[in-house]
């Protein structure tokens, strides 16, 4: 099978010791038909990986700010399938970048297991974070996720035990996706240094790529996590600076302005807590 | 002519080979139903939650406190009445009445929420959040927060908010701080998800009270054997007041508690027919109703598998119906299977059917019921018209009408 290119993006991050960030944004919003072109804006702008969220009517997961794109997203008509065929359109000019998709699991149970992550797969998505559904419930969709190549972006909240994490550990495949702190996304309260000690502990138990989402909004707070993480996840704060951009232009521009300086901030930060699996 | 009960015979029967398999596994699963479809910082809340549940409810004197407090403070046990003029009108079966309606706070909401805030107190948390749809569980769960001293948010949606402002202003005047939830449909959905966001962000001293047998693990076996006594005691009160149980139990379902908590000691007992009502809003052909079970499918909404109503690209979908406490877009998913193995059969009854249903108790009897438990009065009716005078429908009225008055009267442009 070939190669991920979760695996391929993260071996040569750290071949460069560069922290990746990881933008987050809603398929579909503000307008489905800016989707593609935002994606490449993002990757211009400094982006190593994508994360493209799958509109549901009740995430519950979320925070205002997503949950209201998710709506938005809906009522232009958004789907999961239509999700897909932006990303088969972002590939037709980028083969390299790995997209995952973060959703919840109703979706794609309409869809079914199998010919959903086909499909997935086929339009060139490379990872599917499924929020609502936790490793004891993947036995089912699991073998499917594998025969389509697709990995299956596991996440660690500050609230997991020590059994949890590593049957979570054991499950994941491309990177482990920490929960910044006990709340949904959009919150504001991420303090870097509470970080430490739980990236810690998951080094002990992983040799992935270890990623940091939720709460993370400016350049400030992604250097401070890039200290210790090997992926920044960026999400709310982006959507809701793109949510009333009024054309694709300004979309495009916002894009520029807010992620630039971003990643910026983490390329000048050291990262001495790190050690980036080779 | 063959009676309802008759014509149900078949699925009935078939499933019956099934019934060791019914009850739930240690994960929550009941058959291909249930589970933990929850965000990962839930996770280790609902196994705390579980945890405890199994310490306490297997405690002596946790159990003897719930029991006091179901005697003492909710008023129980709750009557079983014959409801001769009810029976006499629809010329069949002899209908009974399981009179949840007379408990504290006017519903069988109250059996679930005096467990879990003594389950919160228990396990330490100082403050206990609930979603509400009619405001009956909103109510119950604060006046319950009231009792023991906790804090207690109640979640609820706007549309709701309207639609049940006297409950709204008695959980004020308890104490409890409603916030009003305008997203989506602005209806009980919308409210559970708030809620779960709360408790999401504030694990570590919150209980999540959720009011119906649905969510996640460990709540719809939880709040389910809350709600049980109702059943163990109509056992009991059938026994001893007519030397025999019922033909068939009635209940009306929007996640089910009230239908679960009767069923659930009933489930063994395989003569006896169980009805579970849901709302068929404008009727189910019209798309505007909340029969998840009757007219939905499976999938994953709100933390557990079992049937909901949603669209052909898996998005939940708005639901109607003229009870608050019924218009919401999933089940219980122990419901999901019982109607799969056939144990209990689902059927559904209309706006309209509620409200004749509404009046007919009230003028017949001299009962005002809730316009939830009017669906299963409306269904109970037309099955103890196709039965004979020797058997009997045992009906749960799981709550009093007066919360709907205004409901009823702004239906019929009537101006209070």
């Amino acid at each position: 099978m070939a190669s991920n290119r979760i695996d391929v993006r993260f071996a040569a991050l750290a071949e460069q010791g560069r922290t990746a960030l990881i933008p987050f944004m809603t398929a579909g919003d503000p307008h489905p038909d800016w989707t593609v072109a935002m994606m490449h804006e993002l990757v211009a702008s400094g982006a190593d990986l994508l994360e493209l969220g799958v509109p549901f009517s009740d995430p519950t997961a979320d925070g205002p700010v997503i949950q209201a794109a998710s709506e938005r997203a809906i009522e232009k008509g958004v789907s999961l399938e239509s999700v897909f065929d932006m990303v088969r359109r972002f590939r037709a000019e980028d083969s390299e970048t790995p997209v995952i998709l973060m959703g919840y699991l109703n979706p794609i149970e309409r869809l079914g297991y199998a010919d959903c992550f086909a499909a997935a797969a086929d339009a060139g998505v490379d990872g599917m974070l499924i929020v609502d559904c936790p490793p004891e419930e993947m036995a089912q969709l699991r073998p499917h996720l594998d025969a389509s190549g697709l990995y299956p972006i596991c996440l660690v909240a500050p609230t997991t035990t020590e059994r949890r994490r590593k049957l979570i550990c054991a499950a994941a495949a491309g990177f482990v996706y920490y929960v910044s702190f006990k709340g949904i996304t959009g919150a504001n309260r991420l303090d870097a240094n509470t970080l430490v000690q739980p990236l810690a502990d998951l080094r002990e138990d992983t040799s992935l790529p270890l990623v940091v989402g939720f709460g993370i909004k400016d350049p400030q707070g992604a250097s401070a996590v890039a200290f210790a993480a090997d992926g920044v996840v960026i999400g709310s704060a982006l959507v809701a600076t793109l949510a009333d951009a009024e054309s694709e232009a300004e979309a495009l521009e916002r894009i520029c302005a807010f992620v630039a300086p971003i990643r910026q901030a983490m390329d000048n930060t050291d990262h001495p807590g790190k050690q980036v699996a080779s | 002519m063959a009676t309802v009960l008759e014509a149900k015979e078949g699925s009935a029967m078939g499933a019956q080979s099934d019934l060791n398999s019914l009850d739930v596994d240690n994960n929550g699963h009941f058959g291909p139903f249930g589970g933990s479809y929850a965000s990962e910082t839930l996770m280790h809340a609902l196994e705390e939650l579980t945890e405890a549940y199994q310490r306490w409810s297997s405690d002596d004197e946790f159990m003897a406190r719930f029991d006091s407090d179901l005697a003492h403070y909710v008023g129980r046990p709750s009557p079983i009445y014959h409801a001769e003029r009810l029976s006499e009108h629809c010329g069949g079966a002899k209908i009974l009445l399981k009179r949840e309606d007379l408990n504290h706070t006017g519903a069988h909401k109250i059996n679930n929420t005096v467990g879990q805030a003594l389950l919160a107190k228990y396990m330490g948390k100082s403050r206990v959040i609930a979603e509400t749809g009619a405001g009956q569980h909103g109510v119950a769960s604060a006046t319950v927060a009231a009792r023991l001293g906790q804090d207690c948010v109640v979640y609820m949606g706007e549309v709701d908010v309207h639609r049940q402002a006297i409950n709204v202003f008695r959980m004020r005047l308890l104490g409890a701080e409603v916030r009003t939830v305008t997203a989506g449909s602005r209806t009980l959905k919308d409210a559970l998800n708030e809620a779960m966001r709360d408790w999401v962000s504030n694990i570590d001293d919150t209980f999540y009270i959720i009011g119906t047998v649905a969510g996640p693990h460990p709540y719809p076996t939880l709040v389910r054997d809350f709600n049980a006594v109702v059943g163990r005691e109509a056992r009991r009160q059938m026994e001893a007041q007519y030397g025999t149980q019922p033909d068939a139990l009635v209940a009306c379902v929007g996640g089910g508690s009230n239908a679960m908590g009767l069923f659930h000691p009933y489930i063994e007992d395989r003569a006896v027919k169980m009805f579970g009502v849901e709302a068929a809003g404008h009727g189910l052909e019209t798309g505007q109703h909340a029969a998840s079970l009757c007219a939905g499918r499976p999938g994953v909404l709100h933390g557990c598998r079992s049937y909901i109503i949603d669209d052909s690209h898996g998005q939940i979908l708005h639901t109607h119906s003229v009870s608050a406490g019924l218009d919401y877009p999933g089940v219980g998913p122990e419901h999901a299977w019982l109607k799969d193995t056939g144990r209990a059969q689902y059927v559904s009854i209309t706006d309209d059917e509620a409200l004749d249903a509404f009046h007919r108790l009230t003028r017949l009897e001299g009962i005002l019921p809730a316009l939830e438990s009017s669906h299963a009065v409306a269904y109970g009716m037309k099955l103890a018209a196709s039965m004979s005078r020797d058997q009997i429908v045992l009906i749960n009225l799981s709550g009093r009408g007066d919360k709907d008055v205004h409901t009823v009267a702004e239906l019929e442009n009537i101006s209070l």
